[in-house]
């Protein structure tokens, strides 16, 4: 603790979000700094560098009308970290932790540092337990389990919000235990929970997302960044969200479902800040610790060996060019347990959602399916479908040289279990299934081939 | 001696103390952060700190150690987990949770713990540097105390049956000590006689490995992949099944739900050799992705030293490092802190001698006490966009005795593991021939070229095939097309989530045995003008 007011007017340079403060005594690296702009308003920054009396600071907010002689910074001896209270259920915020929704600020029962705590890798409880999402081509083929993290990966374009509204509108947790099937419904209680940052969304988004949100019964916490608000609060609000999580699942034993959306966005905000701290740029410009930063966002998610709650994250991804090797979709799949990969191509045959079930994978599932999870037969008809429809697939290849009449009879069966799986299984307009509907619908279509054994 | 600090900028602190060393510890703030000394100027010195610095202050105060980042070495080590620092992270649970807040000087082994110890010289004999003076029973396994270095003489005084790792367990005549666990510097590979080239085969349980590319115990192995490859599940399968006395798994920057399954699995599965628990004969050195990065660059070694310490016990050691691109991140995030200027992709300069000289501490060797141990090395890559040309798996390649090629095109397949048949190598193989020949199948080599010949015409036919359909191949090449798709998926791949995870070697020369045999007596057959329809329908009643 300092004794007195660390207030300074000694900035001697600015540029972008940087300001360099001189005689400054004793900063500490993360702390927060209040800067006073010359009309009186308040910015928080942060200490990023210190040299000696000389201090770095970054700013999170607009840095236009700063100057040198008029603003000043005032050390605040605390990091950053973000007010934490079960009021927080059912609120919006912005990027910044301020209420979006036009109620008061809620009244903290405790604080926590934004940037979290690794969890301790033996203190962790393996993901095993499914979450029904009600969408048949996830649940069935690319299972979503409690503590994992799964993202979607879409292009410019797809429909990646109404994927994501479906999994919010539907998703349920399902008890893992053999033979009691206790259904938590999002409406049900307040024990499964979503919590959802939105990151750079445009106004035309938002309104779709706040629609969803005002649909669920469920319980919600949400932090808005708009794409016209400040870029560092990109940075801020999903450590906002994941603090918040981490709140809900591990003090109140809570299963949280955190949806980010758009990871994009925050990754070209974190370029756009690296670039302007100076930093040697990486691949495409995004920095060299772009890996580690995205990790200490996406490993917020898991579970505590012998303790309730779960945070499960679903964050979506658009690919640059439709590129899966781009730097973004790269690094996150090297992060993530599996990816769910939407397609242009089904999307343009009208197929919703437009999942691609052979990039898609859900590295957890093998544990999270089968007698006491879902059903007996989930692996055994998950497996099935995959491997025809690749097949089917493969086929569409040589249909395109050679044309169908040129095909085998077995072929052509081939062709058309892929076409009915892509209509029948994996097409959801409307509604959701139950997980035993999905592999029903599954288990019927591989019948209908004489495929089922 | 102390100081203070006068700058940080991320993980690099610069402090005012005199007379420090370079890579000497030293203890960083009121918080006591673990550091290593980086570079040394006139009067100032740069720290890399090895945990996180947020909250450190100007002014807050510096400690020199005087030695180098250390691994505490001795019995107890054997079912350990790890972080980086060589933490133990279990204990560091139980007195601060869940998370990792703050960070607590704890000691690796338990030194206040109690072993029976048996003593093989006596007193009044001549012992000196390297000689094993006795053992205690770790697990299965005689750990041996040796005599450490700068001590010979008389032995004054030995232990006999209980002893406590805190007090010396024998005293020479000149009152040196013989103490029961030592601190080695990570960065200095533990010392022995002299090297060997590796002559035998490591079973990994994995038949593509086994067969195809057969790994040496001592020997090195690479495996680069993109994401989603299964470099994890095959790194996690050879821990599990490979046949070699202890296995020291490094997590190195990767997912923690990943950690949470290996521990949960080998407190419960038992290793198919010994029949006991898995986690009996390994250590696991964990660094997560979101733990601090600069631990991460030290964790290999760590992990590494502990290796080299079985192995000095004569014991066949296995290292696995998940990944060690992340390792190389993290030397690139480390030197660009210190301005260093970048080689390619902004890795440092050195990243291809410090990669070799790592890779280099593998290898089979007599140990100071007289023993042979081995020392073999697995280490998935991860490079960005599944690109090879990348410079980790460039450097890698340059050392490294195996290269098992990942390929997402297979993955994508659900052919797994995803082994490449075509672009991967070992350069064991010919040498660890003879050992095969003599020990498994004499017809072992001509197997094997069978089976490489049947996988690469395959290939070319596939080609014909897509344009003409299969059905207008010929039937001699009908027969090789559904040979090599018996070899593909009956033969390599495995599926890790079924009973044929684990292929020992009888098996795995049982089904590529009966595999090219089927197509020995088919194409005579088919020589003899059977129609290959009617040979593959009496193939499936059978
Ligand atoms: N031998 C196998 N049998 C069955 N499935 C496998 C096998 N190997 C890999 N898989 C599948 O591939 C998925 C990805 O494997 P894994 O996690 O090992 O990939 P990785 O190469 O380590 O990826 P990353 O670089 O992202 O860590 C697994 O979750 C599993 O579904
Ligand atoms: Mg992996």
């Amino acid at each position: 603790m300092r004794l007195f007011d660390h207030k300074y007017g000694t900035i001697t340079s600015i540029a972008g979000p940087l300001l360099f403060v001189h005689d400054v005594m004793s900063a500490r690296i993360g702390e927060v700094v209040k800067v006073q702009t010359p009309d009186n308003r308040q910015l928080d920054a942060e200490v990023l560098e210190i040299h000696g009396d000389t201090v770095l600071i970054e700013v999170f907010a607009e840095t236009h009308g700063l100057d040198i002689k008029r603003t000043s910074v005032v050390f605040t001896d605390s990091v950053k970290r973000a007010p934490l209270s079960r009021d927080m259920i059912g609120r919006v915020f912005n990027g910044s932790f301020q209420p979006k929704d036009g109620f008061p600020m809620f009244l903290p029962e405790k604080w926590s540092p934004i940037a979290g705590f690794p969890m301790n890798p033996s203190a962790r409880a393996r993901p095993v337990d499914f979450i029904e999402t009600g969408v048949s081509v996830i649940d069935g083929l690319n299972t979503l389990v409690k503590g994992q993290k799964l993202p979607v990966f879409s292009c410019a374009g797809l429909p990646s919000k109404e994927v994501v509204a479906a999994v919010l509108k539907n998703a349920r947790l399902i008890g893992g235990k053999e033979g009691a099937r206790e259904e938590y419904t999002t409406g049900h209680a307040s024990d499964f929970i979503v919590v959802f940052a939105a990151l750079g969304l445009t106004f035309y988004e938002y309104s779709f997302y706040k629609r969803v949100i005002d649909d669920m019964q469920s319980g919600f916490v949400a932090f808005v960044n708009m794409a016209d608000e400040p870029v560092m609060e990109r940075l801020l609000a999903p450590r906002f969200a994941l603090s918040v999580a981490e709140y809900l699942a591990f003090d109140k034993g809570m299963d949280v479902l955190v949806i980010i959306t758009d990871m994009t966005n925050y990754c070209d905000a974190l370029r756009e800040v690296s670039t302007a701290r100076e930093e040697l740029p990486g691949r495409r410009g995004y920095p060299g610790y772009m890996y580690s930063d995205l990790a200490s966002l996406y490993e917020r998610a898991g579970r505590i060996r012998g303790q309730q709650g779960s945070v499960t994250m679903l964050p979506v991804v658009t690919m640059p060019e439709d590129d899966i090797t781009h730097p973004i979709p790269d690094l996150t799949g090297y992060i993530t347990e599996g990816q769910i990969v939407l397609s242009r191509e089904l999307h343009q045959k009208g197929i919703f959602p437009p999942v691609d079930v052979l990039p898609s994978l859900s590295r957890l599932m093998q544990r999270g399916i089968g007698k006491g999870h879902t059903r007996e037969d989930h692996r055994h008809i998950s497996n099935l479908l995959y491997k025809y429809y690749a097949k089917g697939r493969d086929l569409r290849r040589l249909e395109a040289i050679v044309g169908r009449d040129g095909m085998t009879e077995n072929d052509k069966e081939m062709l058309n279990f892929a076409d009915l799986f892509e209509r029948e299984f994996i097409q959801q307009r409307a509604g959701r299934r139950s997980i035993i509907e999905t592999l029903d619908t599954g288990f019927e279509l591989l019948k209908q081939f004489k495929l089922e054994k | 001696m102390t100081g203070k600090i006068t700058g940080i900028s991320g993980p690099t602190v610069i402090t005012d103390i005199k007379g420090l060393k370079l890579y000497e510890r030293v203890f960083v703030g009121n918080a006591m952060l673990t550091g290593e000394v980086v570079r040394i100027e006139k009067d100032r010195s740069v720290v890399q700190v090895y945990e996180d610095t947020q909250g450190l202050a100007i002014d807050e105060p510096v400690q020199s150690t005087g030695m180098p980042l250390t691994v505490r070495l001795g019995p107890g080590l054997l079912s350990g987990i790890f972080d980086g620092l060589q933490r133990p992270l279990q204990r560091l649970k139980e007195e601060s949770g869940p998370f990792i807040r703050g960070v607590k000087e704890l000691s690796a082994l338990d030194i206040s713990g109690k072993w029976i110890f048996h003593a093989v010289r006596k007193k009044g004999e001549q012992v000196s540097t390297g000689e094993i003076i006795g053992y205690v029973k770790e697990g299965p396994f005689e750990h041996y105390i040796s005599c450490p270095a700068d001590v010979k003489g008389k032995i004054a005084w030995i232990a006999e049956s209980e002893i406590h790792l805190d007090r010396p367990i024998g005293v020479m005549e000149d009152g040196s000590e013989i103490p029961g666990f030592y601190d080695w510097p990570v960065r200095v590979p533990l010392p022995y006689k002299r090297k060997y080239s590796p002559t035998e085969p490591l079973v990994t349980g994995q038949r593509s490995i086994d067969f195809l590319f057969t790994i040496a115990k001592g020997g090195t192995a690479i495996m680069p992949g993109g994401f989603g490859t299964g470099k994890t599940i095959l790194d996690q399968s050879i821990a599990k099944f490979a046949d070699i006395d202890i296995v020291v798994y490094a997590g190195c920057g990767e997912r923690g739900n990943e950690m949470a399954e290996l521990i949960e699995e080998f407190e419960m599965l038992a290793d198919p050799w010994t029949k006991r628990t898995l986690m009996e004969r390994t250590i696991l050195c964990v660094n997560t992705s979101n733990m601090p990065v600069a631990a991460r660059e030290a964790s290999i070694y760590t992990a590494v030293t502990m290796a080299e310490y079985y192995r000095d016990m004569g014991l066949h050691v296995l290292f696995l490092a998940d990944s060690i691109s992340r390792w190389a991140e993290a030397l690139r995030e480390i030197s660009s802190s210190l301005e260093e200027l970048p080689g390619e992709e902004g890795y440092p300069t050195y990243l291809a001698s410090r990669l070799s000289g790592f890779l280099e501490r593998a290898g089979v060797v007599e140990t100071n006490s007289g023993k042979t141990g081995s020392l073999s090395m697995i280490l998935s890559v991860s490079p960005p966009g599944g690109d090879f040309t990348e410079p980790v798996t460039q450097s890698c390649l340059r050392t490294s005795g195996a290269f098992l090629m990942l390929d997402t095109s297979l993955a994508h397949r659900r052919h797994f593991p995803a082994i490449n048949w075509f672009q991967s190598y070992s350069l064991y193989g010919a040498e660890l021939l003879e050992h095969h020949a003599e020990k498994f199948m004499p017809e072992w080599e001509h197997a094997l070229s069978t089976c490489k010949e049947i996988l690469q015409k395959e290939e070319e036919l596939r080609e014909v095939a897509e344009i003409v359909g299969v059905e207008g191949l010929q039937d001699a090449d009908r027969l090789l097309m559904h040979t090599a798709e018996m070899i593909r998926m009956k033969f390599l791949c495995q599926n890790a989530y079924t009973d044929d995870a684990f292929s020992p070697p009888a098996r795995t020369l049982s089904i590529i045995k009966e595999i090219l045999d089927f197509y020995k007596t088919a194409d005579e057959k088919l020589k003899q003008g059977v129609q290959l329809d009617e040979i593959l329908n009496e193939k499936k009643n059978k």
